[in-house]
């Protein structure tokens, strides 16, 4: 690959979305590869066209049009390698989550245990979960076959039992998936893929079972022993088999898996691979979201609580959280409160219902006015903040598992499989998807992603600038590079520094003394009172030393009341301190939720002046 | 760009409609092509697998699952009725024997030797899938289903509740500004599918199913009144099977929004017309809308309609807006400049120009916002 990377002057890739599919044209310049231009047209699944190549066609020609070059030939063949500067592509490659994506189903013995491994290697591999099936989910067996009937997954992956240990769990559970008899999503023609990763003892048992019914697979065990999780056997081979099975099937696949260069992968799990190799580069801690018209992914990647392990990838879906299709959903999820405590005016119940409930008849819609774009975002805060609660719950260390306890733990009752994601250890959120990607001011982004996550500590905030991160996730496969060169230049977008101290101090009362020094020898020294949102300037690219001491209750992750200094990184925003406290606390009555809305949005330059006049 | 792809829903006076009405499982096919069909006739059928039941035998009896078959008196696809004896313990010197009887009737699925678990099947359960719209067969699927084709008035709505009905159209209001009350609902209207205007209110649709109307069309509802009605949240917006006694099917959206003029006109012209309506809804990849299909003896104007065909957005097509400000509200396009333009909320957006058809009033909105009334 090495001698081939050094050829590669022009990259095309394209993303097939459900309802848009983008082509990126990124190009060797100078010395480094740069983003040159996007394109994008509808996509073409479904009826009329029922081909998802006409739709990567409309964008690459647009790509074309853009800058004036040629990529396809007339037999509308994508040219292949580069002829000239002006002529043909070296690479192209493609991700896709169109038709709905991947849609699968776990199966596993125990719910807590390899029913929740299951999941997570499903998850990881860009698939939403449909259903999680276990031999103790409180579910009748005949429940069970029902669900596995009616909703028609692209693939199961059954787990169960540790290697060596008792088979009839599992057996049981493939049973139940025998009876059932399963019919694949896309068409009759072929059958569901199976996948076993449980006991390497009851292979052969589930075989029996499973093989002349489905098309059967078997990968190692993802938790062959209690304390261990081996998820990449079982991610690899969905990621194959959506491509063979599942990605085959679907209307004009064909075509597209022969144009591209490397094999097209999920969207979620080519953010996945992008965002663990920033991580790894930047040894940086990461939480990332991508907040979409129909679903909500989020990912993170965290220190391993087990020394010396390797660092801990997450990616959970919600699969009806999102800013169109499932709109109503949030509001249902959220309730009426919740959202209202984001809207820095008085609106009745019945106004906001009808509102919501036409947005998602008419997903595609845009927010004309200030007000539809502010309820807008309101209501994208709490699908946020409902999917990182789901994200917390599943990103966890493994749950049974016996811990060595000394003296001093004795006292300490915390079980085992607790939360990974540690807000004050998180050193970036990744924002994207349109509400955030494409707010109309970025200080918006800012604070919906401060409202939603509620950083601790010294957090850097950033924006995927156009939606780029699932092609750079594939290209990171066959180009780390070029991969991470036009991540950092054209991808991100830092905000800037969120500081954010930890407790509730009282309403005017001092909640902390910050000095910034910035590069020039500049310094500005301030004390900021609780409840509030203070920004310093520091552009794009620029760093300041920070010394922040906090008075107690506050505390940065030193301890309550003492003082931390770390240099920041600045942005379109600059420095943002939150001394709003956390947990985040919105006043419930209305006049003082407005005032108080009022004087954060006033601190974040959020939005025009004519919001304070609703 | 003088013009740009903008779908809309379609309001079609005549047009050619085709179903297909597909079987979920393979079947057998009930009508031969050509043949003229009404609504409810039932053209295919097919039989779902029963439900399974099962029961663990080998605990049951306290033996292991290896040496099941061995107390089993039934085997694999053995006929079974409720109550009937399929496993038998041996007992101790032929007494104390434990006798396992039936659930169901049907027959036993399967028999693990390694759970202890017998699976028994229910029988199967009918399945029968109707014309749905009055027309003619004019595609047989084999065992799968067939083709019923009619000219028709079609029109769609953008969300309903419930699945398919049939039943003859009635005004319930004079205007599409009207709104449908509980005293529009009259004892007549049974069976019968209401023509509303603007907006329906909860007592109207009460009464409306107390009274046993088939049907709703109305241009809003209030999402507050669909709480009540579903007596939950609606999270996803995926609907038809829902069992109120009632379809649904609003044309505009939720709030009081007037009836397209279109819409009304062509619903009162076809007063009297017997309507096939489907509520079911799904917005999400593979969009379903929901529709009103009045089947006619001929087409008119001697042309069908494309229902299938994608709008393309020029000056002078007329539109419908379908966001606040001036939502509901139907214009015609007078120009679609390229430049980007900023709107209220700052974003930036390619825009369209639009004179209101009522007031004459010129406005700027963004293209994501109007959706064509397509013919």
């Amino acid at each position: 690959m090495t001698e081939n990377q050094k050829e590669i002057k022009s990259i095309l890739a394209t993303d097939c979305g459900s309802t848009t599919t983008k082509a990126i044209l990124i190009e060797k310049q100078g010395d480094e590869y740069r983003l040159v231009v996007r394109g994008e047209a509808p996509t073409t699944v479904e009826a009329p066209v029922e081909d998802v190549t006409k739709g990567v066609l409309n964008a690459i020609q647009e790509v074309e049009e853009l800058v004036n070059k040629k990529f396809l030939d007339d037999d509308f063949n994508i040219i292949k390698p580069g002829k000239s500067d002006k002529e043909g592509v070296d690479i192209y490659i493609s991700t896709s989550s169109a038709g709905g994506g991947l849609q699968m189903m776990v199966a596993g013995v125990v719910k807590s245990m390899s029913t929740e491994s299951a999941e997570r290697a499903a998850l990881g591999a860009g698939a939403i979960v449909m259903d999680a099936i276990a031999t103790n989910d409180g579910r009748l067996m005949h429940e069970k076959i029902e669900l596995i009937r009616n909703l028609r997954p692209d693939m199961i992956l059954l787990s169960g039992g540790t290697d060596g240990g008792t088979t009839t769990h599992v057996v049981e559970i493939a049973e139940i998936i025998e009876s059932a008899n399963p019919r694949p999503r896309l068409g009759t023609s072929y059958e569901l893929p199976v996948i076993f990763a449980g006991n390497k003892n009851a292979r052969e048992l589930v075989r029996e079972r499973l093989e002349k019914k489905t098309a059967f697979e078997v990968v190692d065990n993802i938790r062959p022993v209690l304390e261990r999780e081996n998820l990449l056997p079982a991610r690899l081979k969905i990621q194959e088999l959506f491509l063979e099975h599942v990605m085959a099937h679907a209307p004009g696949y064909k075509t597209l898996i022969e144009w591209t260069d490397v094999p097209i992968m999920p969207t979620p799990g080519a953010v996945g691979l992008i965002m663990q190799e920033i991580s790894k580069q930047q040894n940086i801690q990461i939480v990332g979201v991508d907040i979409g018209g129909a679903t909500t992914d989020v990912f993170s990647i965290f220190e391993n609580p087990e020394p010396g392990g390797e660092p801990v990838f997450n990616r959970t879906v919600s699969a009806n959280l999102g800013m169109s299709y499932s709109i109503s959903n949030v509001f249902a999820e959220a309730g009426l409160d919740n959202i209202m405590r984001w809207v820095p005016f008085k609106m009745n119940e019945r106004d906001l219902r009808n509102r919501v409930r036409n947005k998602m008849i008419r997903p595609t819609t845009i927010p004309q006015s200030l007000k539809e774009l502010v309820v807008e975002q309101g209501i994208s805060r709490e699908a946020l903040r409902l999917a990182f609660k789901q994200h917390k719950s599943l990103a966890v260390g493994l749950k049974g598992v016996q811990q060595q306890r000394t003296i001093s733990d004795a006292f300490d009752q915390e079980e085992s499989g607790g939360t990974l994601v540690n807000m004050m250890a998180l050193d970036m959120l990744v924002g994207s998807g349109g509400v955030l990607s494409h707010a109309p001011r970025r200080n918006q982004a800012a604070l919906m992603m401060m409202d939603a996550f509620v950083p601790e500590g010294f957090t850097e905030l950033t924006v995927d600038s156009i939606f780029m991160m699932p092609q750079l996730g594939v290209l990171s496969q066959v180009n780390v590079k070029a991969a991470t060169q036009v991540f950092e230049k054209d991808c991100l977008i830092y905000l800037g520094t969120c500081i954010s101290p930890t407790g509730i101090g009282k309403e005017g009362k001092k909640a902390l003394k910050i000095t910034i020094t910035y590069s020039d020898g500049k310094t500005v020294e301030d004390e900021i009172d609780s409840g509030l949102i203070k920004v310093f300037p520091l552009g794009v690219g620029e760093t300041a030393e920070v010394d922040v001491l906090v008075y107690k209750p506050f505390d940065m992750g030193e301890g309550k009341g003492k003082n931390i200094k770390k240099t920041v990184r600045g942005g379109t925003v600059g420095i943002i301190v939150d001394t709003r406290g956390r947990p985040l606390i919105v006043p419930t009555n209305e006049d003082e939720r407005v005032k108080k809305l009022h004087q954060w949005i006033r601190a974040m330059d959020a939005y025009p002046e004519s919001i304070f006049s609703y | 760009m003088g013009h740009a792809y903008t779908p809309g829903l379609k309001v079609a006076r005549s047009s050619v409609v085709k179903k297909e009405r597909i079987l979920p499982l393979k079947g057998n096919i009930l009508v031969n092509e050509g043949d003229i069909v009404d609504f409810d006739k039932i053209v295919a059928k097919t039989e779902l697998p029963g439900n399974i039941t099962a029961i663990n035998i080998a605990n049951r009896l306290n033996v292991l699952p290896s040496e099941l078959h061995e107390f089993m008196m039934k085997k694999e696809g053995d006929p079974i009725t409720k109550d009937e004896t399929i496993a038998l313990s041996k007992g101790f010197f032929g007494l104390f024997k434990s006798f396992i009887k039936s659930p169901i009737d049907g027959s036993v699925e399967s028999i693990s030797t390694v759970t202890g678990q017998v699976m028994l099947r229910e029988h199967p359960i009918p399945v029968q899938v109707k014309a749905y719209i009055k027309g003619k067969v004019t595609k047989i699927f084999p065992t799968e289903g067939v083709e019923v084709e009619t000219p028709a008035s079609f029109i769609q709505g953008i969300f309903g509740i419930g699945g398919e009905t049939n039943g003859e159209l009635i005004l319930g209001v004079e205007k599409p500004s009207d709104i449908l009350d509980e005293n529009d609902i009259k004892p007549e209207f049974k069976d019968k599918i209401i023509i509303g205007g603007a907006l329906v209110t909860s007592a109207a649709l009460k009464k409306a199913i107390a009274i046993g109307a088939r049907g709703v069309i109305t241009g809003g509802f209030d999402d507050k009144d669909l709480r009540e009605f579903l007596g939950y949240e609606l999270g996803v917006a995926i609907t038809g099977s829902e069992n109120l006694g009632i379809t649904l099917i609003l044309t505009e959206g939720f709030g009081t929004i007037n009836m397209a003029d279109k819409t009304f006109n062509l619903l009162k012209s076809r007063q009297g017309f017997i309507a096939a309506i489907n509520g079911a809804t799904q917005i999400r990849a593979g969009v379903i809308r929901p529709e009103i299909i009045i089947p006619l003896e001929k087409l008119e104007e001697g042309k069908a309609v494309d229902i299938q065909a994608a709008g393309i957005l020029k000056i002078g097509t007329p539109i419908r807006i379908i966001r606040e400000p001036n939502f509901g509200h139907i214009a015609k396009v007078i120009s679609l400049p390229v430049e980007l333009v900023t709107l209220e909320s700052e974003t930036k957006v390619r825009i369209v120009e639009v004179e209101l058809f009522e007031s004459g009033e010129k406005l700027f909105l963004p293209r994501a916002n109007i959706e064509i009334i397509e013919d």
